[in-house]
């Protein structure tokens, strides 16, 4: 099971909003209205309590993203956009979930949380609840080992990401430009 | 000195210069009417409030300003959610102001309350809350600004009736303040120096040019300076249904409206060309037919201040994003650079006469009627157009009346034409032609409708006939929804589905007496001429002339829905010459 869209067509875009009442109904009604997906969506302020980031995941071809892009900087309250090149920046998500145990594989399922640098956070009678911070690609597969013993509830963020360093040209930062 | 948020909202207006508002009164706006009564803005008292949208939305067509409409919460709001998305679709500056319930009722389902900015969000340039009174005079300046500058459209402020009844110190913000409040607006005026060179080359390099005018050319007043590019090269030059009278149809180089019912010359030069020059134009579904099959050799040129249009429909060679004149400007100047250096424009000649033989073997053309029968409304139009005072102000409706008056009228000045394009809006005319009137009172205001659309907001003539807005409204009555009708009669096997309204109800003069209004009944064609003539001698008060016309009457040349454009179905008189489109 391919839990993200495949590598072409899977693009971050990190843009940067005005933190005001509405603007996040504003960009998730521009995506409905124009027919876009968003694939996952993570929101919170920045250093500059002005401005939040909104972090969006799309599964879509290169025309309809130029798209996406465009109309996105026709709201006013966009400030600027950079479209994050997976290869060149650093990504991150959270997940939790909770697993069914009987008891006897429970030592299986920490040791597995152990290769993975998960946590525990809960421990019941027949159930462990779990978290794991990383890539997404390392989520996936933690999730996919997770699931021979029984995902009884999970919840991802959906990713966050800041473009890497040690790099020259890492994102494709278009001012924000709008008519 | 501390004054009420309702004394700071009308005071806003006033700064923004505001001469003339559109509105109604009613629960939660009532602060902002009180000091109304000091104001030197004139305000228009409406019948309904889908009537002042239209009513700003038609004085900022033949003004430039933006127009203002102000109404209460919840169903006032939902009422102006058309002409909203009108405005919006069409590019028409605009500033509505809705009341809202105090901000402590927000979200408690109180009376009239609703989510306004919810409702009107995609169809607004951009909306706000206002939440306190110290805001006001910021987020009326930032309307005003963001509904003039870039892609004009419509801004929306929601005022809760408390903020109106709040006090609080005036302060009027300075253009700076303003800027910094918006970081993330900039709109791109001048066009890329590098691009714009790139286009006077393929200019001069084509062999087959089209000039494709947009709304865009008259929003950005660049009509001069794009005529100075035509005369330079003598390139054919098409008006789209929202540039009509951007370029003066009686010149030459004018081919006329392109599109779905645009002339067989205007829409087979596109088909043809192999540079496709389109100012402030957006390659709108009813100008390209079939997208994959227009223009197939064209080379495109894409002038626009919205760099969204840029490559949504069609994929531009050169993409400028930029104000329409000033871009304009700039290519002129390379033009005449590029000539000046020795450059020489391709011959363009066979090109020429390839596009006067299609206006020759292709006019516009309908059956007079025979003796007895009945009214040709293309024959009214033109009596209407032949008997009009210089400069008059068209405003039309939706449907076959609306194609005809674009086709029949001869269109020679900027700012002349008025219709709803993009959102196709039934019942725009009458209360368009009320707002134009205010704005151009100086003009003479015809307003055509059908007798479909004339039900639909008739009743704003009480708005003109009290307010003493002269406007002349000439229906043209088939008794059908025209254009739904000859939609069945070519598409659906003549199977007329709702499309009969009636015949005889309701007596359109008796209605329009009324209203306080003159009314004219018109059967005959030597009819015509007088009624037109008596409606013009007629100014103070409105005048509504009951064209009953053929019902059967059809609008040539068509591109049937989803065609290709070469697929141009000509009007049935000129269809052994079909050869000639080649």
């Amino acid at each position: 099971m391919s839990t993200y869209p495949s590598p072409q067509r899977h693009h971050i875009l990190s843009v940067l909003v005005q933190n005001k009442a509405g603007v996040l109904a504003r960009v998730a009604s521009l995506f409905a209205r124009r027919g876009y997906n968003i694939f996952s969506l993570a929101v919170a302020p920045t250093e500059d309590p002005q401005f939040s980031r909104i972090t969006i995941v799309v599964d879509v071809e290169g025309t309809t993203l130029e798209q996406i892009v465009k109309q996105l900087f026709k709201l006013i309250e966009v400030v600027r956009i950079s479209e994050l090149d997976p290869q060149k920046s650093v990504e991150r998500e959270l997940f939790m979930a909770t697993v069914r145990t009987d008891g006897e594989n429970r030592g299986q399922i920490v040791e597995l949380a152990n290769i993975f640098e998960a946590k525990v956070l809960a421990v019941g009678v027949d159930a462990l609840t779990l978290s794991l911070e990383g890539s997404p690609e390392k989520l996936d597969d933690f999730e996919e080992l997770l699931r021979g013993y029984g995902i009884v509830e999970l919840q991802r963020t959906g990713r966050i990401a800041l473009p890497k360093l040690d790099r020259e040209a890492h994102s494709r930062a278009v001012k924000g430009k709008a008519s | 000195m501390k004054i009420t948020g309702a004394e700071a909202l009308i005071k806003a207006l006033e700064m923004e210069s505001v001469d003339v508002m559109f509105g109604y009164p009613g629960g939660c706006i009532l602060p902002a009417y009180d000091p109304l009564l000091k104001s030197s803005i004139r305000h228009i008292l409406v019948r309904h409030e889908q009537g002042a949208g239209h009513m700003a939305e038609g004085y900022a067509h033949v003004t430039g300003r933006p127009g203002v409409a102000m109404v209460t919460s919840g169903p006032a709001a939902t009422n102006l959610v058309t002409p909203l998305c009108d405005a919006y679709m069409d590019s028409i500056p605009m500033v509505a102001i809705t009341g809202q319930v105090s901000t402590s009722a927000i979200g408690t389902d109180a009376f009239q309350e609703c989510d306004t900015v919810g409702i009107t969000r995609s169809i607004t340039k951009h909306n706000e809350l206002v939440m306190s009174a110290e805001d006001l005079p910021l987020a009326i300046r930032q309307a005003f600004h963001i509904a003039t500058t870039g892609r004009p459209g419509p801004v929306l402020i929601d005022i809760p009736k408390d903020v109106l009844q709040n006090s609080m110190t005036w302060h009027w913000p300075t253009d700076e303040e303003v800027q910094a409040s918006l970081p993330g607006y900039h709109p791109t005026t001048k066009g890329h120096p590098r691009m714009i060179k790139e286009a006077a080359k393929l200019i001069l390099a084509a062999e087959r040019p089209v000039l494709y005018l947009g709304g865009g050319v008259l929003k950005s007043r660049a009509a001069e300076v794009v005529r100075e590019i035509a005369e330079l090269l003598n390139i054919p030059v098409v008006t789209t249904l929202m540039a009509r009278g951007a370029f003066p149809d009686s010149h030459p180089l004018c081919l006329g409206m392109p599109g779905m019912h645009g002339t067989a010359a205007a829409v087979t030069a596109m088909q043809k060309s192999d540079l496709l020059i389109a100012l402030g134009a957006r390659f709108d579904d009813r100008v390209t037919g079939k997208v994959s099959a227009f223009a197939q050799e064209a080379k495109i040129i894409h002038v626009d201040i919205d760099p969204a249009e840029q490559g949504k429909v069609r994929r531009p060679d050169v993409p400028i994003v930029g104000d329409c004149k000033l871009v304009s400007i700039e290519i002129l100047k390379a033009l005449r650079e590029l000539l000046d250096g020795g450059e020489v424009q391709a011959d363009i000649a066979p090109w020429r006469s390839r596009c006067s033989g299609w206006q020759e073997q292709f006019p516009l053309s309908y059956e007079p009627s025979a003796p007895g029968a009945a009214l040709k409304p293309q024959f009214c139009l033109e009596q209407i157009r032949d008997h009009a005072p210089e400069g008059t102000i068209l405003v039309s409706g939706v449907g076959q009346h609306q194609m005809w008056s674009s086709q029949y009228w001869h269109f020679d000045e900027p700012y002349t034409w008025v219709n709803s394009g993009g959102l196709g809006t039934m019942g725009f005319s009458v209360p368009a032609a009320i707002g134009a009137k205010v704005g151009r009172p100086d003009k003479t205001v015809w307003a055509i409708d059908g007798d479909g659309c004339f039900q639909m907001t008739a009743q704003e003539l009480i708005t003109a006939s009290i307010s003493k807005i002269p406007i002349k409204v000439g229906i043209l009555n088939n008794s059908y929804l025209g254009m739904v009708r000859q939609w069945q009669e070519m598409f659906y096997g003549e199977r007329y589905s709702e499309v009969d309204l009636g015949g005889g109800v309701p007596d359109f003069v008796k209605w329009a007496e009324a209203m306080g209004c003159v009314g004219i009944r018109v059967d005959s064609p030597e009819e015509v001429a007088p009624a037109i003539e008596r409606a013009n001698s007629i100014n103070d008060r409105p005048v509504v002339v009951d064209f009953r016309v053929e019902e059967f009457e059809k609008v040539f040349p068509m591109v049937a829905a989803g065609a290709s454009n070469d697929d141009i179905i000509l009007p049935p008189s000129q269809n052994d010459r079909r050869e000639y489109l080649r």
